[in-house]
């Protein structure tokens, strides 16, 4: 049951009526297992992620209490591998990229004047794939098995002779698995924001996380293809005895490593760009002005993505390959970082220019902003091959990798829990406890890797599970170790503030913040439909410069349009939005589920080597997708 | 190379310091209400366009490009070693310590020694997986790979011990692959190399001589090679000189008879997940091989 | 605001609640959603192609010169160029279909998908049952890096082909259903061009596992 307050009451009755009619899901497991609707769709994505960020969280907190001395016997070397690869894959896979693509999921066709996105069924899909994906790997636990290569699985040693465990097959199935999700969700960002936008959000007036997740989809689409290229060629190698990576027989191990970083290093883009969205989203509406070089932040984004597709090489710099070939990657590495400038140059202006209201959301930007230059500066650094040469696989590079990746996703995402949380949710969180969780975090951050700077300089490898006592390692790692628990700590405080919000925080109206763009227009959490007509939009910050909208809903007239005929929403040109057909979108479909459930099937029929199972698995998909496609008459479906 | 170090370090420190400034100066602009319409100001900020192209896109630039030649030309510099290399040393990286073999035939295990102020390449093959080789002090790393016939060349400006470690993630006891290098000075060195290449002394008493017996006919001689005697394994590190090193386990303890014995019982206790497997000698018997080996300087 | 539907969601045309305003509710090629979704589908697996070919020319420089490896012979062209020219012409009446229901002609959709459907089958049947137990006679996916990529590349396409032919049968299933008229077409459409895409990685496979040795 949702409370809805604003504009619903101004609008008649029988349009109301009509669209709940239409978009309502009726409770029941039917619409719990079969529901399309982006913003169920989107919180689960949120919660799922936020469920992996405490176990990733756990795992680090258990590494770091090995790490806290000299010697210690906490965790034995099996454990540590096991533990330091589940939380790469776990934060890079199974948390960061989710939580960013629920908050796009939610927000991105509320802030488009959309009432789905283009595929409601691949979106589900997505989820349950995510959910299948990630019960897949942390299985790997329960059987002693996880995955114990690193998160980046150089072979030979993830090859069948040296990782004869179904350790490796968890990996390689799991990112397969997860890739399909991955991959769906992208093309579903790439049409959605491409073909359903409101009519008149002409591409120089769509919100900056817009382009965000636009940035980041395209990415996918390009990039992931490499991971899953390479996990296959790892599995028939390790599975069949193929010879890609297999030196004594014509293969080469560094096939790996090219493939998996032209899909590693876009990766970190794919999951900064979107937090680099989501503080151009807080930042306007916080400092009370519009966002400054809109056009500079946009081109940088996009920029970012592509130049981000030319310098994996630079995760290579000491394979041994010619100096005039790091050359160029050099370069590309220092060039991608004037688009980060220009975007981080462009939020400062703003916030100058504008003026600050110092709540919890801009808090957590401002700390994300001091976080991520701290890790862009040391990123240039590693671009410098000399420089790199020495400092890379040491703890130096773990402490860049954190600060550019808590900076530009774990801050963002905070932010925009205490910037959007009371969208979804409809309460407000605590303040005081905000403010508290922003410093326990910001001063533990720091304190945990700052340190690690310094341990890399003084030589210590990474990825090792304990250390000597006479090397003058063990005050930095402790104070690290320390500084881990106070981030835990601050963490924690947000989770139970949001659980305490949830059940009795104050009501939040449809637009406590008075904010720019349209997912203030709708209530708090937004009505099954959305808007109660979609609006025609004539600015880019709709809800500062349209009082039409701020005021009650868009009547007709003025360009609202109510699409009460169906299950519907307008598909509209690429770049000047002119509305061009009425899309009706399919209802809530059990399908996408039973196809998750049936590669979930398959993932495991291939890991234990049952090849018949296999079969099988493949015929259920084979049904799953029938079903998913086969007409029920609510849609144009041909 | 340190010239390089400082430039990125200033840039860097000049950077966090402009970007906090703003930061600082944001915070401390006069609040709005969130309640207060008039606080949104929606008109456009003048300078805003020019002040991102010139610090985001301009400054950056040239700051980047600039450091990005003189980076080139400490790549060019290393490149190249000062002079024709007068010795070859080849590195065999292994899981979980390193094979290292002289052109004269010595071969020793985890302690490289070279000859100081003199530009030595070390060929860098891996008998498994991925190791990295890395000496701090002396600026170098690379990667053993298989298939790529890696190779580095070091020079030590001054004598003395320098650290190294396997930077590469290689499995269960990736962090117990040290290494030591000593650089010495030419005359010192050439004697190492000579005694180095030299087979195995006699066992000197018949407790030792017991040990040297106990040694070839057990496992351990499939493994280990102590030359001058019939064991001839190559699976592990080769023991005709192990009395000279000062570790044993690639840097994991130091070399005493009892720690060796110890070793030799079980070194899955030391180094959990070596090839190593315990020993089926009695106790006895191991402490008569562990004496053995110690006489072998 | 309450709008008088005389229109429902079957009709050609819908009402958008601007009085006066109808827009369009059939659609197909780049106003349809469906549409952009092959369209981006098309670019993932092409980038998944790519990366494979490039694996391929990746190994084969660092292999060096032997190419392929000693004691394999260069690949023979006369099987592959016939199982090319048969793959390559059920373009054509695929082409006829996706055209024939645009101008409303259901039988040329149904033939054009039929004939489409046996010459890809037979180029499917070739590959796995007779260009295949030929090469295994002389190397294997598990012989060398050579044969790995073979397979492997020649793989990957067949199940490209395999999983078009299934879509075929679907599309030809909805046909008889009478799913498809001149405006509501877009499975033909989506499945032609899916089809054509398979046709045109088989070029570079053709190139790269099959010309290239030879060269």
């Amino acid at each position: 049951m949702t409370t809805t307050v604003g504009p619903e009451a101004t609008a008649t009755l029988s349009t109301v009526e009509r669209l709940e009619a239409v978009w309502e899901e009726p409770p029941g497991l039917g619409s719990w297992l079969g529901t399309v609707d982006h913003k169920r769709i989107g919180l689960r994505y949120f919660y799922t992620g936020m469920v992996f960020f405490v176990a990733g969280g756990i795992e680090s907190l258990l590494i770091r209490m090995q790490l806290a001395g000299p010697d210690l016997d906490v965790l034995g070397p099996e454990g540590f591998n096991q533990l330091f690869t589940m939380h790469g894959i776990t934060m890079m896979f199974l948390f960061a990229m989710p939580v960013l693509s629920g908050f796009g999921n939610y927000f991105v066709p509320l802030m488009i004047g959309a009432r789905d996105m283009a595929f409601p069924r691949l979106n589900a899909f997505g989820y349950w794939v995510l959910l299948a994906a990630g019960v897949f790997l942390y299985s790997s636990f329960l059987v002693g098995r996880a995955p114990n290569d690193g998160w980046f699985n150089y072979v030979p040693l993830a090859g069948e002779a040296f990782t004869p465990g179904i350790n490796i097959d968890y990996y390689a199935l799991g990112l397969i698995f997860l890739g399909i999700s991955t991959t769906g969700g992208a093309v579903n960002f790439i049409v959605t924001i491409l073909k359903l936008r409101a009519p008149g959000m002409i591409l120089n007036r769509i919100p900056i996380f817009v382009w965000g997740e636009l940035a980041m989809a395209l990415q996918i689409v390009f990039a992931l293809p490499a991971l899953t290229l390479a996990s296959v060629l790892l599995l028939l190698d390790r599975k069949f005895d193929f010879h890609f990576y297999d030196a004594d027989a014509g293969g080469d191990p560094l096939l790996w490593q090219h493939l998996f970083w032209v899909f590693g290093h876009p990766e970190v883009y794919i999951i900064a760009l979107p937090g680099f969205g989501i503080a151009s989203a807080i930042i306007p509406t916080w400092v009370r002005r519009p966002i400054v070089g809109y056009t500079y932040i946009v081109i940088g984004e996009l920029a970012v993505a592509l130049i981000g597709f030319g310098v994996w090489v630079h995760h290579m710099f000491t394979v041994g390959l010619p100096n005039i070939t790091f050359a160029f990657i050099s370069l590309a590495s220092f060039m991608v970082a004037i688009p980060s400038a220009i975007q981080a140059f462009a939020w400062l202006a703003t916030l100058v220019a504008g003026r600050p209201v110092l709540r919890t959301p801009l808090l957590f930007v401002l700390g994300f902003i001091f976080i991520f230059v701290i890790g862009g500066v040391t990123g240039v650094m590693f671009a410098a091959i000399p420089f790199d040469q020495a400092v890379h696989d040491s703890y130096f590079v773990v402490a860049h990798l954190h600060y550019v990746l808590v900076g530009s996703a774990v801050f963002p995402i905070f932010g925009a829990i205490y910037h959007w949380g009371p969208k979804m949710t409809g309460r407000l969180l605590d303040e005081r406890w905000g403010k508290v969780s922003f410093w326990l975090m910001f001063v533990g951050f720091n304190l945990a890797f700052f340190p690690q700077h310094i341990l890399g300089l003084l030589g210590m490898p990474r990825r090792v599970y304990t250390y000597d006592a006479d090397l003058g390692w063990d005050g930095y790692n402790l104070a690290s170790s320390l500084g881990a628990f106070m981030l835990a700590a601050g963490i924690l405080v947000t989770i139970i503030n949001w659980y305490r919000s949830r059940a009795r925080g104050a009501p939040a109206g449809n637009d406590p913040w008075r904010g720019e763009t349209l997912e203030w227009y709708a209530s708090s959490p937004p009505a099954h439909y959305n808007f109660v007509t979609i609006p025609t939009v004539r600015a880019r910050e709709p809800m500062w410069d349209q009082p039409e909208l701020a005021d009650g809903v868009q009547a007709p007239e003025d360009g609202g349009r109510p699409l009460t005929g169906g299950h519907a929403t307008l598909s509209t040109s690429m770049l000047d939005a002119r509305p061009q057909a009425i899309v009706h979108m399919p209802h809530a479909s059990v399908w996408p589920f039973l196809f998750a459930v049936a590669l979930l099937v398959l993932a495991y029929a291939v890991l234990l080597d049952a090849w018949a199972l296999a079969v099988a698995a493949v015929v259920a998909c084979g049904v799953a997708l029938m079903g998913w496609f086969w007409p029920r008459g609510q849609t144009q479906e041909t | 190379m340190a010239g390089l170090w400082w430039v990125l370090f200033w840039i860097s420190v000049v950077v966090v310091a402009v970007v906090t400034a703003f930061l600082v100066a944001a915070a401390r602009r006069r609040r709005a209400g969130l309640d207060r319409e008039e606080d949104i100001d929606t008109r456009p900020v003048p300078w805003g366009d020019r002040f991102v192209v010139l610090a985001g896109v301009v400054v950056p630039g040239g700051i980047l490009a600039g450091t990005f030649v003189v980076s080139l030309g400490v790549l060019d510099d290393l490149a190249d070693p000062p002079a024709e290399a007068a010795l070859e040393v080849e590195v065999v990286g292994h899981n979980w310590w390193w094979e290292v073999r002289y052109p004269n035939g010595a071969v020793t295990a985890n302690e490289i020694r070279i000859p100081v102020g003199e530009t030595v390449e070390l060929a860098l093959p891996t008998a498994d997986v991925i190791h990295s080789f890395w000496v701090p002090e002396l600026q170098v790393k690379k990667d053993h790979i298989p298939g790529s016939d890696n190779r580095l060349w070091v020079v030590a400006e001054r004598a003395g011990r320098f650290r190294g470690q396997c930077a590469e993630f290689c499995g269960l006891q990736h962090a117990h692959m040290e290494f030591q290098v000593e650089a010495l000075p030419r005359a010192e060195f050439e004697d190492w190399l000579e005694r180095e290449a030299e087979p195995a002394t006699e066992p000197a008493t018949g407790r030792t001589r017991e040990g040297s017996e106990l040694f070839a006919a057990s496992s351990c001689a499939g493994c280990h090679a102590i030359r001058g005697t019939s064991a001839d394994g190559d699976l592990g590190p080769d023991l005709t000189h192990l009395a000279s090193r000062e570790t044993i386990g690639a840097g994991l303890i130091p070399l005493t008879t009892g720690n060796l014995a110890d070793f030799i019982a079980n070194p899955q206790d030391d180094k959990p997940g070596v090839s190593m497997p315990p020993t089926e000698l009695t106790p006895r018997e191991v402490e008569a091989v562990a004496a053995y080996l110690m006489e072998l300087e | 605001m309450s709008t008088i539907e005389t229109t429902t969601h079957d009709s050609a045309l819908g009402e958008t609640g601007i009085p006066g305003e109808l827009l369009p509710q059939r659609y197909e090629g780049p106003r349809a959603f469906g549409w952009w979704g092959m369209v981006w589908l098309i670019g993932t697996e092409a980038t998944l192609f790519a990366l494979l070919i490039a694996s391929y020319f990746y190994l084969r420089f660092r292999y060096g010169p032997t190419w392929p490896p000693e004691g394999i012979a260069e690949p023979e062209l006369g099987l592959p160029l016939v199982m090319t020219a048969i793959l390559w012409s059920s373009s054509a009446p695929v082409h006829v279909a996706d055209r024939g229901i645009r101008a409303g002609d259901i039988g040329r959709l149904k033939a054009g998908l039929a004939a489409g459907f046996v010459l890809g089958a037979t180029f499917l049947v070739m590959t796995v049952g007779v260009e295949w137990p030929e090469t295994l006679d002389e190397f294997g996916p598990t012989t060398n890096v050579y044969g790995s990529l073979f397979f492997t590349i020649t793989g990957f396409h067949a199940a490209h082909v395999l999983v078009g032919l299934l879509i075929n049968l679907w599309t030809q299933a909805r046909a008889w259903q009478g799913a498809f008229d001149e405006s509501r077409h877009l499975t033909v459409q989506n499945f032609a061009m899916y089809w054509h895409f398979v046709d045109v990685v088989w070029a570079f496979v053709l190139a790269t596992v099959y010309l290239s040795p030879n060269l």
